[in-house]
């Protein structure tokens, strides 16, 4: 499915803004994410599986808030950066 | 990137220790040991600068007179440390976050020219379900292992908790002995308490004659010392205060600011503390697990709290403070607006002001505990930089001060490496 990467993370899919992945649920996504682009996993989810309090985790424009969170190939998953400061 | 080769200054975990100099009575004196270092040809100093938004790396020319600033480095990031190992002259880790993603460690293999993320930074075990674990916030302090141990390297991080690589940097483990502790968040007040910017596990030191032996800072929380390569703790605060308890002489719970151990008389540490300077002799019969307050003969007028400690390199005697105003709502700047360094030279006997070149007036300086340090050139190189993202030189011991740097970022910590 798509993900849309912000702008923070870029330097981890070579730039791209848009990449592939697979998973069953948001926790495999990320999973598989951090198969293709080691590290970005662990700097938007903490060691506890929370999401970081920076940033958020959209499907099909719904904000999701738990990991275990299912999703369907034809998903589109936004992760953005929060609004969080001037 | 940097294209210079760097080279580690003697002041690390890493010297050669003198054996059998346990006391300030058996170390060779700053002239004698001046004498031996005029053989030496003068070397460039390489200035590794963290700042709040990414890293800089200032180079000196042979005199140390002129200086190129390089960088940013991960621009954007919080680089609270940069540090090269001294034992390969060519290993350089940097502890980092953005203010969105979470931290994590750098790494390069060759001084500096080329990055690469470690693959598994500093993070605590996964909590067993139902229980809430701990959350490394940032990555504060980098110290290289012990020389018998060439790719160690110990991290303390925000909140107060020890890791440990055994592969220069790459992966990370946590210190069990410590972080799972059953006194832990008793020392420390839970991870919610330590400073405004969030409680910290710094001064890691690792004594050069024993790769066992290792103290550590914590603000708060005091220092402790393990003997067992971080298997056991035991506090050791005897003599050194807590003002902000009711009880001003606890076990535990003192904020020391920054710790140092001196890599010639490795039983000589010197403590800059929230509650004043210390000294401890860990040779002293009956007195070994004792801090004495040496602040106590700095000017009433400025007293004796502040952020950094430095040693001199040779001299186990000598030692240099930036004092912080500690008073009231503690505003953490110099003490009238006057900024100056002190040095002692007696083991804290007596201090020294060293203001010259400093602004005499209307100048907030704050210097964090990371952002002071010395070179091991003759004579000795100082350097401290500010919040205001200033970068001052002394190479003359602090008896002159140059600014070397201005509108950088604000400055969390300055090593100095040799070229």
């Amino acid at each position: 499915m798509k993900v849309i990467i912000p702008s923070p993370l870029l330097s981890y899919t070579n730039q791209q803004k848009e990449v592939d992945a697979i998973g069953g649920t948001v926790s495999e996504l990320l999973e598989d994410l951090n198969r293709s682009y080691p590290g970005i996993r662990f700097r938007m989810i903490d060691e506890q599986d929370a999401i970081r309090p920076h940033m958020k985790i959209f499907v099909n424009g719904e904000q999701v808030f738990g990991l275990d969170t299912t999703l369907k190939s034809a998903d589109e998953v936004h992760i953005l950066q929060a609004l969080s400061g001037g | 990137m940097p294209k210079e080769e760097y080279s580690a200054v003697d002041r690390s975990n890493n010297p050669k220790p003198n054996k059998g100099v346990t006391n300030l009575k058996q170390v060779p004196t700053t002239k004698a040991s001046s004498k031996a270092q005029s053989k030496t040809a003068p070397k460039s100093v390489a200035l590794l600068v963290a700042t709040k938004k990414g890293g800089f790396i200032l180079t000196s020319d042979s005199k140390r007179r002129t200086w190129t600033t390089k960088g940013p480095l991960y621009l954007g990031n919080n680089v609270h440390h940069m540090m090269l190992d001294p034992r390969d002259g060519k290993t350089m880790l940097m502890a980092a976050k953005t203010g969105h993603l979470g931290p994590t460690v750098f790494r390069s293999a060759n001084q500096g020219k080329t990055w690469k993320e470690a693959s598994k930074p500093p993070a605590f075990p996964k909590a067993p379900e139902g229980e809430k674990g701990r959350v490394v916030d940032h990555v504060f302090w980098l110290t290289p292992g012990h020389v018998s141990e060439p790719k160690v390297w110990y991290a303390g991080t925000s909140p107060q908790a020890l890791f440990r690589s055994e592969d220069s940097g790459d992966t990370w483990e946590p210190v069990s002995g410590f972080n799972d502790h059953s006194m832990l968040m008793t020392w420390t007040g839970g991870d919610q308490s330590g400073t405004p910017d969030g409680p910290k596990l710094h001064s890691i030191i690792v004594d050069p004659r024993d790769a066992n032996h290792l103290y550590i800072g914590m603000s708060g929380g005091g220092v402790f010392e393990s003997k067992d390569k971080g298997a056991t703790w035991i506090p050791l605060n005897a003599g050194s205060r807590a003002d902000f308890f009711p009880d001003p002489y606890p076990e535990f719970g003192q904020d020391p600011h920054c710790v140092r151990l001196h890599p010639l008389a490795p039983d000589i540490l010197y403590q800059q503390n929230h509650c004043g300077i210390y000294r401890i002799d860990r040779s002293a019969k009956g007195a070994e697990n004792q801090w004495v307050r040496i602040g106590e003969k700095m000017p009433k007028s400025v007293g004796d709290i502040g952020f950094p400690m430095v040693l001199h390199p040779r001299d186990p005697n000598t030692c240099w403070v930036f004092p912080m105003d500690g008073t009231q709502v503690w505003p953490r700047t110099s003490p009238g607006g006057k900024p100056a360094a002190y040095v002692t030279r007696n083991g804290g006997k007596s201090w020294q002001r060293q203001d010259n070149g400093l602004p005499q007036e209307q100048a907030w300086m704050t210097v964090f505990r990371q952002a002071m340090t010395a070179d091991s050139q003759n004579s000795v190189g100082l350097y401290f930089g500010t919040t205001c993202g200033e970068i001052w030189a002394s190479i003359n011991e602090g008896e002159k001060w140059n600014c070397i740097a201005r509108h950088l970022p604000h400055v969390y910590a300055v090593e100095a490496v040799e070229l």
